[in-house]
């Protein structure tokens, strides 16, 4: 296990080294460019090749990648192009307010989704199964930016229950988090519940959940001891997968709502070339996936005792 | 006891007139008809017959368990006087597990991978007697001494996959035994284990019954063990039970057409390939909805007589014998049947004539290196560590001979077929093929002439069967390919002549491999084998995943085949009923070593071996007039990581004589010129040894056995 574990850590450590060549490669191999992107394109000739040289661009390459890296490994990004602070300062912030956001979206989509899910699963083809998995399919396909605009006509301009924008200006307020982590619920919450179904499914129809049952146990034993364990394995997978889908999924919701996190701030960076942003966010996007990844590999593991003791 | 208040002394189970069905997509299915059966305290009942017929419906409906499709359409099941079909769910669940429980064909899947032992064990007596945990672990502990399982606390802790296939077996006979049920229910119990193992878990079952004074419901297709198990046996046909009676009457005067069928496929001590081959039963068993009219055997019957059997259905009948007045059996005409000519039998064949040397094996060794990944095998060094899968063999088989591998599951058998076939290649020592060393040569550096001359038959035809080929494809693709045939007409000549052969009709070239049943599988399998005119052919268990039917035509396919091309034959199996009756001569090994070779009646007679002695012993047999001597081996077969210093059977041994047997290798000794025994055992004290198997000649007389 601790062998398993350490591999598994190193293999991160050794993606995210080369996802950060690779990004290094496509944004700064020709300074130029980094100099075009910082300065703007109206700048002189003569003041890029100076911040070039004052931000030692004309040392060999492997040289700049090295310092480039360690910059990173601290935290020192460079300054942003647009906001004209260290990129660091940005972007904390914005990552804390979508961490808020992913918090709450998980802390009520998992629990309910599992819930339906095995509901669903215990009994296949029963009625509440059919509304289950026709409910899960029909949220998920309608794609998040269809359900903003729905959630918003209902419950901004027709009940007018929630404000319609998130951008917090006025300090923390929970009302403006509804709708942003009601979208992003409805969109994801389907694709674990089919996934849980599924797994669910399959285990009630194993000889050992058979045993259990001809062995006496109550229903709700069987269901709570024999089948659970097992059904939330695959789940389990998911879940952690989904951690890495809401990074970018959150794009289209901060974006409408206003919302200041860190898939608005990707986007605006985007749209305003604001270069060492770009960098910063995609490694972090990165990291968040790989070590999701990563977690997801030890916990199945760890949960499955075929593969933990052998 | 944990019974009903006041004491109940009637039969344990009564089955009436049971009719079970599935629902499917393609209409309702009766898989079982008119079942009915009385079950007496402490008595054993067996239900054989062939797979389909309705032996686990029966079982799963006693427990009122049919599954989300399935469902008892008439008829009562009574526990002990109470009306099944009229228990609540929570009665139905107070009985299950506690007064009824069962012991199923698949240890492995039966127990759930990511609970201990222990906890699976003791929700049993928690949930059945309202006992404490301390209290429910000790008996589980108790329990698991029980059925000989060694350190039962240290297994508590561990999880089902961590324990052998004989082992997850035994804890789940624990777990149906620790509320001391009165009906036990056993489907298929052994099929899934080695005979040795069987032998030890029918041994286990028979002395925990009757401990605990249960009843048994006995479920298995293997006639051999129904003698040694049951009291009273129902043999099942097609949903419906055809004879029925005590086992000694059952098994000494059948009257059923059907059952003497049955008995013509197997292997008994007397017959022979040559002088009484077996005999299949002809055709295949009808699908529940495509029963015809009148007696459901009648197709296959071989006294049918039109008019009198494919009319209305027909009915059991009472045989009346003095001694067994419960014998009754679903035919028209069994009276005027002659059973002593009944079982069928046959055509006498001519032996096989043996010719010269084709295979010569030569103190052939294959170790295998295995990575211990483990953090105590990494700090200590020995993180390769190599495993024995074959040590020193040596033997010969000449042309049209039939050499048979027996040993138990993990012994090398299938490494010894890889190494042969050059999937794996040897790691010292001589593999000769017609002069030819091949023990080092892999399958790529093979011409395909040897390719075509060496072919094998496997346990599974599925696994080497593409699904989306039509067979005729298949075959074709092999013919051309080792270079039999190139032009495209004669060689679909050729793959119509192979399914003559494998008396396949000859439309199932176009047809795909998920078409066929298991049994025309392995004939397909047994055609792409012989495709290549082989000289000799390899067939790893190629019966032993088949009902005893097919398994008996497969059998007879085989020898006629290769009697008419005098190929020689490595059959390699651990059933050693049908090897005694196909092969010329036996090697016996253990472990990855050889410990007896010899001809067929040397081996399987004295002097033995230890551990063929034990074998022998362990193989059911399914008639009562042979005696048998019993030997129980204890333990398990020893990880081949790490092997006994001396004898590789000297943790297990019933003759060990000594310190001598732990540290030093036996010499091998010879008892006639090719017949070798590897013991430190002299050779005279062998020779002293009792044969295992006793046959009378007699058959008893009607009048005198009595159950
Ligand atoms: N769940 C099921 N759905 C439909 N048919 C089934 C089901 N289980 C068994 N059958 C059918 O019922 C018949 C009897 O099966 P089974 O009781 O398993 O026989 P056995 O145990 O003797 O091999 C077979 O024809 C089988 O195909
Ligand atoms: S009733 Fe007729 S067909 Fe059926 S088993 Fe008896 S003799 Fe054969
Ligand atoms: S050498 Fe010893 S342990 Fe081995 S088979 Fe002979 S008697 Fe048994
Ligand atoms: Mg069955």
């Amino acid at each position: 296990m601790l062998i398993m574990i350490s591999k598994r850590i190193g293999f991160m450590v050794l993606t995210m080294l080369v996802v950060s060549i690779l990004l290094f490669l496509l944004l700064e191999y020709s300074p130029g460019n980094v100099a075009v992107k910082v300065l703007g394109p109206y700048s002189s000739e003569e003041a890029r090749q100076l911040w070039l040289e004052r931000h030692g661009y004309f040392e060999p390459l492997w040289w700049r990648y090295g310092s480039w890296l360690g910059n990173f490994i601290n935290g020192e990004f460079g300054d942003s192009v647009r906001f004209r602070v260290p990129v660091s300062e940005v972007l904390w912030p914005r990552l804390w307010n979508t961490a808020i956001l992913g918090f709450w979206t998980f802390a009520i989509m998992i629990p309910l989704s599992l819930i339906l899910g095995v509901l669903a699963g215990m009994r296949e083809g029963s009625r509440l199964d059919r509304i289950i998995s026709v409910g899960s399919i029909i949220t998920t396909s309608v794609p998040e930016f269809a359900s903003t605009v729905l959630l918003s006509a209902i419950f901004v301009f027709g009940l007018k229950w929630l404000p319609g924008t998130s951008s917090m200006t006025s300090g923390f307020e929970v009302k403006q988090m509804i709708l942003p982590v009601m979208v992003l619920i409805i969109y994801d919450f389907g694709y674990v519940a089919r996934m849980t179904r599924a797994s669910m499914a399959e285990v009630m129809t194993t000889h050992y959940i058979r045993t259990a049952i001809l062995k006496g146990l109550p229903y709700r034993q069987v269901i709570m001891k024999h089948a659970l364990r097992n059904a939330l394995i695959a789940p389990f997978t998911v879940i952690m997968l989904q951690i890495n889908w809401l990074l970018s999924g959150v794009i289209v919701v901060e974006f409408f709502f206003a919302y200041k996190g860190f898939g608005a701030l990707l986007l605006e960076a985007s749209l305003n070339q604001d270069i060492f942003v770009i960098e910063a966010c995609a490694m972090v996007a990165v990291f968040v996936a790989v070590a999701s990844q990563t977690i997801a590999d030890i916990g199945y593991t760890y949960l499955n005792p075929r593969i933990r003791f052998t | 006891m944990p019974d009903s208040v006041t004491p109940y002394d009637g039969p344990v189970l009564e089955i009436e007139d049971l009719c079970l069905s599935y629902y499917t997509r393609a209409g309702e299915i009766p898989a079982v008809v008119d079942f009915s059966a009385t079950l007496a305290p402490g008595e054993s009942i067996g239900l054989v017959g062939e797979s389909g017929c309705g032996k686990s419906t029966v079982a799963m409906a006693i427990m009122r368990y049919m599954g989300s499709n399935g469902d008892i359409v008439s008829g009562t099941v009574k526990f002990k006087g109470r009306d099944m079909a009229t228990l609540s769910d929570e009665e139905l669940r107070q009985i299950r597990g506690s007064e009824i429980a069962m012991i199923y064909q698949e240890p492995m899947a039966a127990l759930n991978p990511s609970l201990t032992i222990g906890s699976q064990l003791i929700e049993v007596p928690m949930t059945h007697d309202g006992v404490s945990k301390e209290e429910a672990s000790k008996r589980a502990i108790a329990m698991l001494a029980d059925v000989h399982l060694p350190d039962p606390e240290r297994l508590m802790e561990a999880y089902p996959h961590q324990i052998s296939g004989g082992q997850q077996q035994r804890v789940v006979i624990a777990m149906a035994l620790l509320s001391s049920p009165s009906l036990l229910l056993l489907d298929e119990p052994t099929t899934a284990l080695d005979v040795t193992v069987e032998a030890g878990i029918v041994e286990l079952i028979a002395e925990l019954s009757r401990k605990y004074n249960s009843s048994l419901l006995y479920i298995s297709h293997n006639l051999g063990l129904m003698l040694e198990v049951c009291d009273r046996i129902c043999v099942m046909y097609s949903g419906e039970v055809v004879e029925e009676g005590h086992i000694d009457s059952i098994f000494s005067w059948p009257k059923h057409p059907y059952t003497h069928g049955l008995f013509g496929c197997i292997p008994l001590p007397h017959a022979d390939k040559n002088a009484r081959p077996l005999k299949a039963i002809r055709g295949q068993l009808p699908l529940p909805h495509e029963r015809p009219q009148g007696c459901y055997f009648g197709p296959r019957c071989d006294f049918f007589k039109a008019g009198t059997c494919d009319q209305e259905s027909v009915r059991m009948s009472e045989v009346n014998t003095d001694d067994d007045p419960a014998h009754r059996v679903r035919c028209k005409l069994w009276n005027s049947i002659d059973h002593d000519a009944a079982i069928p039998m046959g055509d006498a064949k001519p032996p096989a004539e043996i010719g010269e040397t084709v295979l010569e094996i030569d103190g052939m060794q294959k170790y295998y290196e295995v990575r211990d990944t483990s953090f105590a095998a990494m700090i200590s060094g020995k993180g390769v560590r190599q495993v024995k899968a074959n040590e020193k063999i040596t033997f010969r088989a000449g042309r049209g001979e039939t050499v048979a591998i027996v040993g138990e599951s993990g012994c090398g058998k299938s490494t010894f077929a890889k190494v042969l076939m050059g999937l794996e290649q040897a790691t010292d020592g001589e593999v000769r093929m017609n002069g030819i060393d091949i023990g080092g040569m892999p399958v790529q550096s093979r011409s395909p002439k040897q390719l075509g001359s060496l072919q094998m038959v496997f346990q599974n035809p599925n696994d080497t069967l593409n699904p989306s080929l039509t067979i005729g494809a298949q075959i074709g693709r092999v013919i051309k390919k080792f270079g039999v045939e190139t032009d495209p007409v004669k060689i679909q000549e050729r793959v119509l002549h192979l399914l003559d052969v494998v008396k396949l009709p000859r439309d199932f070239a176009i047809r795909k491999p998920r078409q066929l049943s298991g049994g025309q599988k392995q004939r397909i399998g047994i055609a792409r084998a012989f495709a290549g005119n082989p000289a000799m052919v390899i067939a790893d268990e190629p019966i032993s995943a088949l009902d005893v039917s097919v398994a008996a035509a497969v059998t007879e396919l085989l020898t006629d085949i290769q009697r008419e091309n005098q190929t020689t034959l490595l059959f390699i199996s651990h059933d050693l009923s049908a090897v005694r009756y196909l092969a010329d001569r036996v090697v016996v090994m253990y472990l990855g070593m050889l410990v007896e070779r010899g001809t067929t009646d040397e081996v399987f007679s004295p002097p033995y071996h230890p551990y063929t002695e034990a074998l022998l012993s362990a193989v059911p047999i399914a008639d009562p007039q042979v005696e048998k001597r019993r030997i129980v081996l204890e333990g398990n077969l020893p990880s081949a990581l790490n092997p006994p210093k001396g004898c590789p059977f000297s943790t297990r041994c019933q003759r060990r004589i000594g310190e001598i047997c732990d540290n030093e290798p036996p010499p091998v000794q010879f008892n006639a010129d090719r017949h070798g025994i590897a013991c430190h055992i002299p050779m005279e004290e062998l020779r002293k040894v009792e044969p295992v198997i006793k046959v009378s000649d007699k058959k008893p007389d009607p009048a005198g056995a009595t159950p």
